[in-house]
């Protein structure tokens, strides 16, 4: 249990941190923390599977492209001139009040104590086995539809470096 | 404590204690070998005055590395500028914890598994641990706050996420032929010299050429390219944590070595062992030396390379990366997929 708080604690640590550091590489860097500590918290459940998978996808290959990003605009200059707008900063304050909102009615609902899950977990959950099958069964829909929205976007990608060159 | 946790301890520590030395070992004979192969492709002797025949050089220069002065600059990023050169070598180190370099030894009463951790996503674990090595290059060029450096540490992450996809790719036949992300049941299907290098060429090629990409060594270290960036990611290193980049780089191969053994050349597997009825300590001795000798001879592979083929360009690399080994990696996919659909393999 102690392994779990310490973990919860550098997510949360880590998630503040992104937002209020002033540099964007540091900002990117407690990105990543916060990614591989959510990737802990499968571990935590035995789904090794989620586990592997959010540390290469997300830690690894998204969180690249942010560094690659930051890196190649050098945004260093920018950390003293960041723009005030004040509806933005009003729109993320009512976000943030939803999303909380939203999470505290799903706890309240769910009960998020070991009772939501009784028998506790099946011994195949979050294995790849498992995470597949789920895939190709209860979840097909989602899965293809969330397929085809990636094969647009890697389509909208394409176009608009075709038309840079031209 | 129960007594059975206690040897479970105890076994652990002394897997982790043999791998982490066998690793280090070979890290620090991997420089002198490296060395001395490169003397004699170029036609020369190599370090051969410290000891014999040099075998004492890589301590010499282990012994050096502590006592030279370390310098910061004062223009870099501290915190990241200290923290990239362990960012780098750790998951470098935590791939090789899934490797097994051996079936299991009966040893004092128990059944020892030859693997520190017998993880089901074995082989997803590996690319996960490279995935976060990026970030030690990446950080080290950005904080640097050095153009070299930055550009090396661009090229670097540009590098490994293209080859990263042709790597995973490259990896599907192998894991639909095993039916298993676990690598000790990889080492299994591929029993009686059913090796996966003779079923899946395609794939071995590619895992091979992405495996010299994701360790940056020739021709693909582009990132340190000493003719147009100095030295890179690291320019601005010295003493220890120079050191440290060096090291990462031979465990890194290591680690490439040993998975592309397991992977593709039947692991600890030693086909024909069993007619000889070896006593059981016996098999599991051969069986851990034909994995080490393998393993060995891929690294050699990785030196002779390095002092045969030229450096690539960026372009030409990013280019065999996404228009050559990602498509052939994708038809050896297809190759398998219908081998397997018709019950052939």
């Amino acid at each position: 249990m102690l392994a779990v708080n310490i973990i919860a604690f550098l997510a949360i640590f880590s998630a503040l941190m992104v937002v209020f550091h002033r540099n964007p590489m540091v900002s990117v860097v407690f990105l990543i923390v916060n990614l591989v500590c959510i990737a802990l918290f499968f571990l935590f459940l035995q789904a090794q599977f989620l586990f592997a998978i959010q540390i290469i996808v997300y830690a690894g290959a998204i969180m690249v492209l942010f560094v690659f990003v930051v890196m190649l605009l050098n945004l260093r200059r920018e950390e003293e001139t960041r723009p005030n707008w004040k509806v933005q900063r009003a729109l993320a304050f009512a976000g943030g009040v939803l999303l909380v909102g939203a999470l505290w009615s799903a706890l309240w609902r769910r009960g998020a104590s070991a009772e939501a899950f009784p028998g506790g977990f099946l011994d195949e959950f979050g294995t790849a086995e498992e995470v597949g099958r789920l895939l190709f069964t209860d979840y097909l829909f989602q899965f293809e539809a969330a397929s085809v929205l990636l094969v647009v976007a890697m389509i909208g990608a394409v176009v608009l470096a075709r038309r840079k060159e031209s | 404590m129960e007594p059975g946790t206690l040897a479970f301890v105890i076994e652990s520590l002394v897997k982790v204690a043999f791998v982490v030395g066998l690793v280090m070992g070979g890290v620090t004979y991997m420089t002198w070998v490296e060395r001395r192969v490169a003397g004699i492709i170029q036609d020369r002797l190599g370090p051969n005055r410290v000891g014999w025949a040099g075998l004492l050089q890589p301590i010499a220069d282990g012994i050096k590395f502590l006592f030279k002065e370390d310098i910061i600059p004062p223009h870099v990023y501290k915190p990241f500028y200290i923290l990239a050169p362990a960012l780098i070598f750790i998951p470098s180190l935590l791939g090789s914890a899934v490797i097994p370099f051996g079936d299991s030894i009966h040893l004092f009463g128990r059944d020892v598994p030859l693997r520190v951790a017998d993880l089901n996503v074995g082989i997803l674990f590996i690319f996960a641990a490279s995935a976060m090595g990026v970030y030690g290059i990446a950080l080290a060029g950005w904080s640097s706050n050095n153009k070299f450096s930055l550009m090396g540490g661009l090229r670097s992450s540009a590098q490994l996420i293209s080859y990263e996809l042709a790597m995973g790719l490259s990896v599907v036949g192998v894991l639909m032929a095993a039916g298993s992300l676990r690598l000790n049941d990889i080492v299994m299907a591929q029993a009686d010299f059913r090796w996966n290098a003779f079923f899946q060429p395609i794939g071995l090629l590619c895992f091979l050429v992405a495996a010299f990409a994701e360790t940056n060594r020739a021709p693909f270290d582009l990132p340190e390219c000493e003719s147009e960036l100095v030295a890179g990611y690291h320019t601005e290193y010295s003493s220890m944590k120079f050191a440290m980049f060096m090291m990462a780089e031979y465990a890194n191969m290591i680690t490439a070595s040993a998975l592309l053994v397991t992977l593709f050349f039947g692991g600890w597997q030693v086909p024909g062992l069993s007619l000889l009825g070896l006593p059981p300590l016996a098999v599991s001795l051969v069986q851990v030396g034909a994995f080490l000798f393998k393993t060995a001879f891929f690294l050699f592979l990785f030196v002779w390379v390095r002092w045969t083929l030229p450096r690539f360009r960026f372009d030409q690399l990013m280019d065999l990366g996404w228009k050559a080994l990602f498509p052939l990696a994708l038809l050896q996919v297809f190759i398998t997929s219908w081998l397997i659909l018709k019950g052939w393999l």
